[in-house]
């Protein structure tokens, strides 16, 4: 087990540092406009394009330029996104403060829609598991359908149009503006980004449950349960769906932390100043020490999340075993 | 599929035209057989059939029918501030866009768009998937630890940020990117979406070779010194067709999706060119829907309608396909 995870750790660093490469090629050495000739405003100086160049790192050989970038990575105080290189060309500003201060925003939307998706798709899949083929399978695995098909950004401005400017229920996009995260939720803002996120992916857990749960109940160990004399529900519940469930677990692990790394298209409907507004907004502006920031920040997530997915295989999956 | 066992069985009674003797049958006949009765995934596959016609008759239909261009602005029908006034109606059947354009003319050159971009990325994709996933599988070694690291590692980016900067690296020069080779615009988008989804068909097909690589025939044709190209291409494609169309075709509506998502976010897609993803963008600037909910409306229902049915019809070939699941009826 230890040498597993030393094994893992190993990989999941290896990832980091190709993530990373991958990262500062597309972002910093393809870019789309010259990040200079935005920081310096027009008709600037030569001295004073030599003196940004070399503020910021510019000038240097390439994998210096590349290691000031990567040694952001590593989760020591001084160095994590250090303000030297994470320093935003386009309004002078900390990355680090940036990330940490619309961090809240974005778990705040992930914890929401994924409780939501959870007991929305996995009860459904369970249902329409155990009464396969009734009229209530069938609605159910119609509204499935239906879910995965629909566009999100569709979606959040359906929601939008019916909810807020039709019944008016609900708030509108945007977070009011100085007023804390935990409070802009219980005002309801985040009820409709919850939803739009959430509908899509019930709508897929609810059909990888009920298929996976269908495919279970088949095995020759549910039959010796019930040959036993287990009652039903107790032979679905601990015996079926434990193992039904290990394949939604993964799933659910990777795409928590997909959507920690920043919901770009919900934030960009609904107006939340979460990582995934600040990644696209910066993306526009060639503003890279802060697109490398947050992108690195959401393959660190991704990472995190792999590790811990597959040890929590080992707890509900007692074939798999790490030698 | 397997073969065994399928070619020689029995005709169900009443099944076929003879009920008294015993029929032989193709898998393919078998498979045609169970797909024809499921009425839902043929009811869909009507519907792509329509939607393909629109889309390859789409200037026509707009010369000739509507007679409206996709580009063309029908200045009088915005009012004073520049907002459309004009909804669903006889001259516009899906009303009008903010700058006077035909939303039904601009909805069924959406299509087009929808439809290329989402029908060659994912032939790459699944191009790409069997060669790697096939060399993976069959090869193990060195060669299945590169491929499948490659394969973790594409799954574990950030996809919509990479493409964006991948689109806006391509998109400085006229030239494109890799030579010319990549044109920005349809081209470019389409290279992205196929860049990010090939990896799933890789993985399943990877899979899939590994479970017959050390089957019986596989090691006769080696016996018998047939070359890796002969046996992936002679004896383990074939083996693969069933997965690889069902993945394929269930791949298609989330690369339509793909498309539209990257041309809601205004990467790729030129303005002028009518896309789907753009006009539901267009909508959602200032918030717009609000007056003309026909802007939202149609090229969101269309998306929704074009991607329900690639999902029904793929739904419906997994279940013809599979031999495991039982044909009630």
């Amino acid at each position: 087990m230890i040498r597993y995870m030393i094994r893992r750790t190993l990989f999941l660093v290896v990832v980091l540092v190709v993530v990373s490469m991958f990262t500062f090629l597309v972002f910093v050495k393809l870019p789309a406009g010259d990040p200079i000739a935005r920081a310096v405003g027009r008709h600037p100086s030569p001295e004073l394009v030599a003196q940004v160049r070399e503020n910021f790192g510019l000038d240097r050989p390439l994998w210096v330029q590349y290691w000031r970038f990567a040694s952001g990575m590593i989760p020591w105080p001084g160095l994590f996104l250090n303000e030297k290189v994470y320093f935003s060309y386009r309004n002078q500003t900390s990355v680090k403060e940036q990330i940490l201060g619309r961090l809240p925003v974005t778990i705040a939307l992930t914890i929401g829609a994924a409780l939501l998706w959870l007991a929305i798709g996995i009860p459904i899949g369970v249902i329409s598991a155990i009464r396969r083929g009734s009229l209530l399978d069938r609605a159910a695995m119609i509204f499935a359908l239906v879910g995965v098909s629909a566009p999100i950004f569709w979606l959040g401005l359906v929601l939008l149009y019916v909810f807020h400017f039709w019944l008016g229920w609900l708030p509108t996009a945007g977070l009011p503006k100085g007023q804390s995260v935990l409070r802009s939720v219980f005002e309801g803002y985040f009820v409709l980004p919850w939803f739009s996120l959430a509908i899509t992916s019930a709508a897929f857990y609810s059909r990888m449950t009920r298929g996976n749960l269908i495919e279970t109940m088949g095995e020759d160990y549910i039959r010796t349960a019930r040959a036993k004399g287990i009652p039903e529900h107790r032979v679905i519940f601990r015996h079926g769906l434990r193992a039904a469930l290990t394949p939604v677990v993964t799933m659910f692990g990777m795409d928590v932390a997909f959507l920690l790394g920043g919901a770009v298209i919900t934030e960009s409907v609904f107006q939340l100043p979460g990582l995934g507004q600040y990644a696209i907004v910066s993306l526009y502006a060639a503003d890279f020490p802060a697109v490398m920031g947050v992108t690195l920040v959401g393959a660190f997530f991704i990472v995190v999340a792999n590790f811990v997915v597959d040890i929590l295989y080992a707890f509900l999956d007692p074939r798999v075993r790490y030698t | 599929m397997a073969d065994e066992g399928i070619a020689g069985s029995v005709a169900a009674p009443g099944g076929g035209d003879r009920p008294s003797t015993i029929v032989g049958r193709s898998p393919w006949q078998i498979f045609w057989m169970r797909f024809r009765r499921d009425r839902v995934a043929l009811g869909a596959g009507v519907f792509l059939v329509l939607l393909a016609a629109l889309a390859i008759t789409a200037p026509l239909i707009a010369r000739d029918l509507v007679h409206h261009d996709p580009n063309a602005l029908f200045r009088d029908t915005l009012n004073e501030i520049g907002l459309p006034k004009v909804g669903p109606s006889a001259e516009f059947w899906f009303g009008v866009d903010t700058s006077g354009r035909d939303v039904f003319v601009r909805t069924i050159y959406g299509a087009r768009t929808s439809l290329l971009v989402a029908l060659l990325s994912t032939g790459f994709a699944v191009v790409l998937g069997i060669l790697l996933g096939s060399l993976a599988g069959y090869l193990g070694g060195w060669v299945d630890t590169v491929i499948s690291r490659a394969i973790d590692l594409t799954l574990s980016l950030p996809v919509l940020l990479f493409s964006i900067g991948i689109a806006a690296a391509c998109s400085i020069k006229a030239e494109g990117c890799l030579g010319g080779l990549i044109q920005p615009g349809i081209s470019l988008v389409t290279a992205i979406i196929a860049l990010f989804t090939w990896p799933y068909i890789g993985r399943i097909v990877r899979g899939q070779v590994l479970t017959i690589r050390n089957k019986e025939f596989i090691e006769a044709a080696r016996a018998m010194g047939a070359s890796t190209g002969r046996i992936l291409l002679r004896d383990v494609l074939p083996n693969l067709a069933a997965p690889i169309i069902v993945y394929g075709t269930l791949i298609i509506p989330s690369n339509i999706l793909f498309e539209a998502a990257l041309s809601f976010l205004g990467v790729g897609i030129p303005p002028t060119t009518p896309s789907w993803g753009r006009m539901i963008s267009d909508a959602a600037r200032g918030q717009l829907y609000t007056v003309a909910w026909w802007m939202l409306f149609f090229p969101g229902m269309a998306l929704v309608l074009t991607t329900l049915a690639f999902n029904l019809v793929g739904d419906g070939l997994r279940d013809a396909l599979d031999p495991r699941t039982q044909v009630t009826g």
